[in-house]
């Protein structure tokens, strides 16, 4: 929003500082120089658990150290890079960024997810940052659902310089996103981003509308949907894991944003749906500007969450 | 949303109910499994620390190892600590101020305040018969005013007219303003989404809470949080002396551990709940049903209030008639379908039922379909009204048009007419018990009626 622009790293930083601090916080209350025995593994899991990070990886976290240190001194410097190193090891083989391929022309990206997550507005900061890279882009309105959604998105079509496709209140999803398809292909556009209503993943008939969208979207181009971007939000708990399973039966889920990574909440989750389901990351967002939408980075994200 | 932690805290607890007797190590086995089935389901790390504390107190006292049955003594114990901590009773929204009284909605980004702002507005306006005026102080998100305004229309409540460039405090003392002139009882404020960590935007909300002293602050919080719903709460709470929580998404599968930490951290009690898209898919939060539903002991409170808000009491009246005069028929069948339906369908009802947990696994496994009723329903619709009022008339080839109308086999029309005659048959029964019954106690003014033929005789 302010006119200067702090550099990439900065920002992300800033961004993920608050999930360095306060899981930091914890692990160095616990570990100043102390044995790590039982009671400590148990209060370290714990501390993971409270980061959303997941019984599993939490498991896995305090597995490793016990085999490496079990009842020595250790020191929270230790710790922390034992943590960073295990959530690297997870982390890194999902970092990839969003490939635009220019052979489809256009890129067909479905965004979808629950309710709130951020969809609309994480389509506006794609576009934005594709524009600025000098592709051209259509966005289709395909949340007909709810309220003053379609004029939200026109509103970060004008910001990004994107054209928006768009039909009335109601109309059915899979129609817009069809017109949305025609009408990149009419302006050979390089990328196509259709916006989806929100849906809980447990309402059945919400996704066989979504399924709908996919199948109409393949009738004009076989390959489309190119990308299924699933937008989580980092303050869901362990909900997040059934979010990706189901979104990814129905709609074939290609790649993750992880957004509100600017408050306290500690997108742990990621780690614990990066550990299970190896779907490449392709965006974290921490903040409302524009610019606030980041690409993934591993390592930033493990020292981040490790407090190094 | 609490099915799966019903789930986990079910085998746990049917574990321990086998049992005759107890012991400290049985109690602390089972609770270790009640932690871990709290985390799991999101309930944040201290708060489910100090349940399970509260609850190993009470738990390996004397009076549960001495008790006939020390496994449902546990469970009760589990129980009524989850009341306490979910709030002893429900608290409905506040009203008892000089109107307008100003309602304050806050939350974080996404968490659903310009839905649940209209859905409450609609409550207030329908069941309390109050005039509210809703004004959406969100300058931030684009088309967010609209989506209020667009929402107000939908539930035909009034919203305070848009001017362009106005600062949230302004649109609240306008909305004050307004609503004083024109005789509102209550006026909603729905504002932008912020992070409890953002300085700036919590000092603006602050300005709002201070320029219009709200009669409610409800933090508006998505039940799908995870750990970071204490930090949340706490932190709106310390900075707008929040007085309840609004929780959203209810009706999605998360496990609602945000429910219990929220309320634990705050105090404050949780007042709604948001269960669907619909506008009028708001309900009042009951602690003790709840924890009734948590620990699958069902809410049959809730099933018969559920009941009476979506039975029509004329429709019902006019079915008992029908029913007398023995002319039950399809198109009452259809009704009925539609009426389970609208309770949120057999699943719904089955989840409001004690000892449902177990039961609900014994249902997936059977392949019972929640679509059955969709089903039956469409059987129905594929008739002439003619076959809706005189069954009888259909025979083979129309059952195959039937089927083939309501994308069915024969064999599904046979089901849904065998189970009609099945209740017709027993309404038959009920009636003549009634006759029966009324024979008996020879109603005043009433000459008992001579014996019908086929009928046993009056004793």
């Amino acid at each position: 929003m302010s006119g200067d622009k702090p550099g990439l790293f900065l920002r992300l930083k800033a961004g993920l500082n608050r999930t360095a601090t306060s899981l930091g916080d914890g692990v160095s209350a616990l570990f100043n120089k102390r044995k790590l025995d039982h009671a400590a593994l148990e209060d370290l899991q714990d501390l993971l658990i409270a980061a959303d990070l997941g019984p599993a990886v939490a498991a896995r976290v305090t597995e490793k150290l016990a085999a490496e240190r079990f009842d020595k001194e250790i020191s929270e410097q230790e710790v922390r890079s034992a943590l960073s190193d295990v959530v690297v090891d997870i982390l890194a083989p999902v970092e990839r960024p969003l490939r635009i391929d220019a052979e489809h022309r256009p890129h067909v990206v479905l965004v979808v997810g629950v309710n709130g997550t951020g969809k609309t507005t994480t389509i506006g900061k794609i576009a934005k940052g594709l524009r600025d890279q000098g592709k051209s882009v259509v966005l289709a309105a395909g949340d007909t659902f709810r309220a003053a959604a379609i004029e939200q998105l026109e509103i970060w079509g004008e910001r990004a310089g994107a054209i928006v496709v768009r039909r009335e209140v109601g109309a059915d999803p899979a129609a817009v996103a069809y017109e949305g398809l025609e009408r990149a292909r009419a302006e050979a556009a390089d990328v196509l981003l259709v916006d989806t209503a929100g849906r809980l993943q447990n309402k059945a008939d919400l996704m066989d509308e979504l399924a709908k969208v996919v199948r109409v979207l393949g009738k004009l181009d076989g390959t489309a949907p190119h990308d299924c971007l699933l937008v989580l939000d980092a303050t869901t708990g362990q909900n997040a894991l059934r979010q990706v399973e189901v979104f990814g039966e129905v709609c074939d889920v290609s790649g993750l944003a992880m957004t509100k990574l600017d408050g306290t909440a500690r997108g742990g989750v990621l780690v614990a749906v990066a550990e299970r389901f190896g779907l490449p990351v392709h965006f974290i967002g921490v903040g409302e500007g524009i610019d606030d939408l980041q690409p993934f980075g591993a390592r930033d994200f493990a020292r981040a969450v490790a407090g190094l | 949303m609490f099915d799966s932690l019903t789930g986990r805290l079910g085998e746990v607890f049917d574990k321990l109910t086998r049992r005759g007797a107890l012991s400290e190590a049985d109690v602390d086995a089972a609770l270790r499994e009640v932690r871990v089935a709290l985390l799991e389901a999101d309930v944040a790390l201290p708060v489910a620390r100090d349940f399970v504390a509260k609850v190993r107190e009470q738990a390996v006292g004397e009076a549960v190892v001495k008790s006939v049955t020390p496994g449902q003594m546990v469970v009760k114990i589990v129980h009524d600590a989850l009341v306490e901590t979910l709030g002893s009773e429900a608290t409905e929204i506040n009203l008892n101020a000089v109107p307008p009284v100003p309602i304050l909605m806050v939350g974080l980004q996404g968490s659903g305040k310009t839905t649940t702002t209209a859905k409450i507005a609609k409550r207030l306006q329908d069941r309390d018969k109050k005039k509210v005026l809703m004004a959406s102080l969100d300058t931030r998100r684009p088309a967010a005013m609209e989506q209020l305004k667009i929402l107000g229309e939908q539930a035909e409540v009034a919203t305070l007219p848009i001017v362009e460039g106005q600062m949230p405090v302004d649109i609240a003392k306008r909305a004050i303003q307004a609503a004083k002139l024109q005789g509102f009882d209550a006026v909603l404020l729905d504002t932008a989404g912020r992070m409890h960590v953002d300085e700036a935007l919590m000092a603006e909300v602050a300005a709002v809470r201070d320029a219009v002293q709200p009669a409610e602050t409800l933090l508006v919080a998505d039940s799908l949080t995870g750990q970071d719903a204490v930090n949340v709460a706490q932190q709106f709470n310390e900075r707008l002396s929040l007085t309840g929580i609004a929780l959203t998404r209810v009706d999605g599968d998360g496990r609602g551990g945000a429910a219990l930490s929220m309320r634990a951290v705050t105090g404050c009690p949780i007042k709604l709940l948001g269960i669907g898209e619909k506008l009028d898919a708001l309900e009042a939060f009951h602690p003790d049903r709840i924890a009734g539903r948590i620990l699958g002991m069902g809410d049959v409170v809730g099933l018969v209030e559920k009941a009476a808000e979506t039975i029509d009491q004329q429709d019902a009246e006019k079915l008992a008639k029908k029913v007398q005069k023995g002319q039950f028929d399809l198109n009452d069948l259809l009704d009925q379908l539609r009426q389970i339906g609208k309770m949120g369908g057999l699943d719904g009802l089955m989840a409001m039922l004690p000892g449902v947990g177990q039961m609900k696994k014994q249902m997936a496994q059977a392949n019972i379909d929640p679509k059955l009723l969709k089903r039956q329903e469409a059987i129905i619709q594929s008739m002439t009204a003619k076959e809706r009022t005189t069954p009888k008339l259909i025979h083979a080839s129309r059952k195959k048009r039937i089927a083939a109308g309501s994308g069915t086999s024969v064999q599904d029309v046979n089901r849904l007419l065998k189970q009609f005659k099945q209740m017709s048959g027993m309404m038959k029964k009920v009636n003549k018990l009634g006759k029966k019954g009324l024979m008996r106690q020879g109603l005043p003014g009433m000459p008992g009626l001579p014996g019908a033929p086929g009928l046993p005789p009056p004793r």
